[in-house]
């Protein structure tokens, strides 16, 4: 597939703090792509340089093969969907979504049926000649999502548009947006700081960090297999354990020799070793050389979560199973769950992932 | 309720001064401006339509209007580009660059007029200045243009504020998303900046248009006792003692002001309401 965005060493600081470092990034067609990280990581400074509403201190932006860097807003064929929505509160929903078209000298008609359209797309048929004040969060977003796609842009950005819905509500909106990817064929690049919205929603994720790059994957690569303790660590919980690399398809932590999958390490190295909570498998305690007890218990619905004390550790286990506090029990993990990752080589390595 | 009740409790020292400054003379002002004189006190319409048919009322109200709205069109003129400008300094300086030019209100009132005349008069320091240049004196002073100059100075920043302060309260993120939607500045600003500064624009428009139409001290200062504005001739009507002219072409020029604010209210309140 064609690149159809990509951004060539940008750096942009603001009053000498340094946001974007030599960051590099390319978007195909017809992807749907996530920039995740905390606040603060650069990623809604990157997608401001892409929408044309922050210049970059250094690097270029390409768009459909051809250099924007220095294009105006007005000028991109790719349209924002705001945090926090940005309707213009002076007009009604249909004067709000035809705001492009008029712009463009669009015919009525032309205009009127793309209201129709887009209103029918998002749901919100019969809305038009609401006031934008009188519509809940959710509709509003709607909304923004309708005016931005009349234009038919060949990309939508999207800054955090769910941050300001309740957690139903959103997760109800990442089904949405999914949906109108694949009807619309836009290719969408998206902004967040919620990791499970990411993992539902992309195609590819990208974490970032102090405005770094971490990690760029699928969503279960990413999840599955975290290349560092940041990525690790911000997707979804996990136990991050100073572990030592004996050879080849065997890591030793807390004490304990265990089998793994992973090669290529060397032998006797110092590595990262994590572990999901819910891959933490709790045994009878003479199944298992890793011995620990249990010593809180939280029910959380689907699961109960638990923190089992093991040689010095406080591993965060999710179970099924209900384990009352004080049971003593056995640690096991499958090889395959047990992901290696190596220590960070300098110290500012360190810093760039795990300062937040 | 009890809270509600104390809540307005607070407002009674207002309602008292309300009462006794606002609600009594303008009932005195309807009671003289109906009745035929001070010991006659039978109902008559003749102080009223007498008043709109004397030829210098009618010029003075004449001026009065002309003069108030060419200081409101050239206030809000020289204001609006000022409040953009004003918006898009940096944070720090903002604050004091707005105080700088709210600073004349602090001025004297009588210091400021007299101020203006040793400037515009016949022998005055602009045609000083104009002769050492080579050129022709002007006559302003005691002149029309001296009054409006003398109303632009005093009521200007009561046009910047508003304008100012609702500008200042746009979301950045909708000029944004105008831009994000094709627009180009020029159109960003006739399609979403001006309409959304509509509120500011009416508050400062009716501030200084109101004032300035019924104003006569600058009129007196500045006009050298010639012209004669609607407020003057109320003003005169009054020492002279004729109650009751006096309050008829009061009556009229109320008119004038209630339709004038009738006129923007209507607007203004589709807009978010009046941020003054």
């Amino acid at each position: 597939m064609e690149k159809l965005l990509e951004l060539c060493n940008i750096s942009k600081s603001f009053n000498k703090e340094l946001v974007l470092d030599e960051f590099n990034l390319y978007v195909k067609r017809n992807e749907f792509v996530t920039l995740l990280g905390p606040s603060g990581c650069g990623k809604t400074t990157a997608l401001r340089i892409i929408g044309g509403f922050e210049k970059p201190d250094r690097g270029s932006v390409f768009f459909e093969g051809k250099d924007i860097t220095d294009l105006a807003p007005h000028k991109r064929n790719l349209n924002t969907v705001f945090q926090k929505y940005a309707l213009f509160p002076h007009m009604n929903v249909e004067e709000n979504i035809a705001f492009g078209l008029k712009i463009k000298n669009k015919s009525k008609q032309y205009i009127e049926d793309k209201i129709k359209y887009a209103l029918k797309l998002v749901n919100l048929d019969g809305y038009g000649k609401r006031s934008v004040d009188a519509m809940s969060g959710g509709q509003q977003q709607r909304v923004a999502i309708a005016r931005a796609i009349v234009n038919e842009p060949q990309m939508l950005l999207l800054d955090e548009p769910l941050a300001a819905l309740d957690l139903k509500l959103g997760q109800d909106m990442q089904y949405e947006l999914i949906r109108l990817k694949n009807e619309l064929g836009i290719t969408f690049l998206y902004v967040t700081h919620d990791q499970e919205e990411a993992l539902t929603i992309s195609d590819t994720i990208v974490v970032m960090n102090q405005g770094y790059i971490q990690q760029i994957g699928t969503p279960e690569s990413i999840y599955n297999e975290p290349e560092n303790a940041f990525v690790a660590d911000f997707i979804g919980d996990s136990n991050i354990i100073d572990g030592t690399m004996i050879e080849d398809k065997l890591v030793k932590f807390l004490g304990v020799k265990f089998e793994c999958v992973d090669v290529g390490f060397g032998s006797n190295k110092p590595v990262d070793v994590v572990l999901r909570p819910e891959d933490v498998i709790l045994v009878d305690p003479q199944d298992s050389e890793l011995k620990g007890v249990v010593t809180s218990l939280i029910f959380k619905g689907v699961h109960y979560e638990m923190d089992v004390m093991a040689n010095g550790y406080e591993l965060l286990v999710h179970s099924t199973k209900m384990l009352p506090v004080g049971t003593q029990v056995g640690v096991c993990v499958d090889p395959e769950n047990i992901q290696i990752m190596n220590k960070p080589a300098s110290e500012d390595e360190e810093v760039a992932s795990l300062e937040d | 309720m009890k809270i509600k009740l104390s809540k307005k409790w607070l407002a009674s020292p207002y309602v008292i001064w309300m009462i006794g400054f606002i609600i009594l003379p303008l009932i005195t002002i309807f009671i003289y401006g109906f009745t035929v004189s001070k010991t006659d006190s039978s109902f008559t319409l003749d102080n009223i339509i007498n008043a709109a048919k004397d030829e210098v009322n009618l010029k003075a109200m004449g001026l009065s209007l002309l003069i108030s709205l060419i200081s409101t069109v050239i206030c809000f003129l020289l204001a609006y580009p000022l409040a953009m400008c004003l918006n898009n300094l940096k944070m720090k300086r903002k604050t004091f660059v707005v105080f700088l030019f709210i600073l004349p209100m602090w001025l004297n009132f009588t210091l400021q007029m007299t101020a203006i005349n040793a400037i515009l008069e016949q022998e005055g320091i602009l045609n000083l200045i104009l002769t050492k240049l080579g050129m022709d004196p002007l006559h302003i002073a005691n002149t029309p243009y001296a009054i409006v100059i003398g109303m632009i100075l005093d009521y200007f920043p009561f046009m910047l504020l508003p304008i100012y302060n609702v500008i200042s309260r746009i979301d950045h993120r909708l000029i944004e998303a105008s831009r994000d939607l094709g627009a180009n500045n020029f159109k960003t600003f006739f399609k979403i900046i001006f309409p959304l500064s509509l509120p500011g624009v009416i508050s400062g428009v009716t501030m200084v248009f109101v004032p300035a139409i019924s104003d006569f001290a600058i009129a007196e200062i500045l006009g050298g006792g010639r012209l004669l504005l609607v407020g003057n001739i109320i003003e005169q009507d009054f020492k002279l003692g004729k109650y009751n002219t006096g309050s008829g072409l009061a009556l009229i020029l109320m008119a004038f002001v209630l339709i004038t604010m009738a006129l923007t209210s209507g607007k203004s309140d589709k807009e978010g309401g009046s941020m003054l």
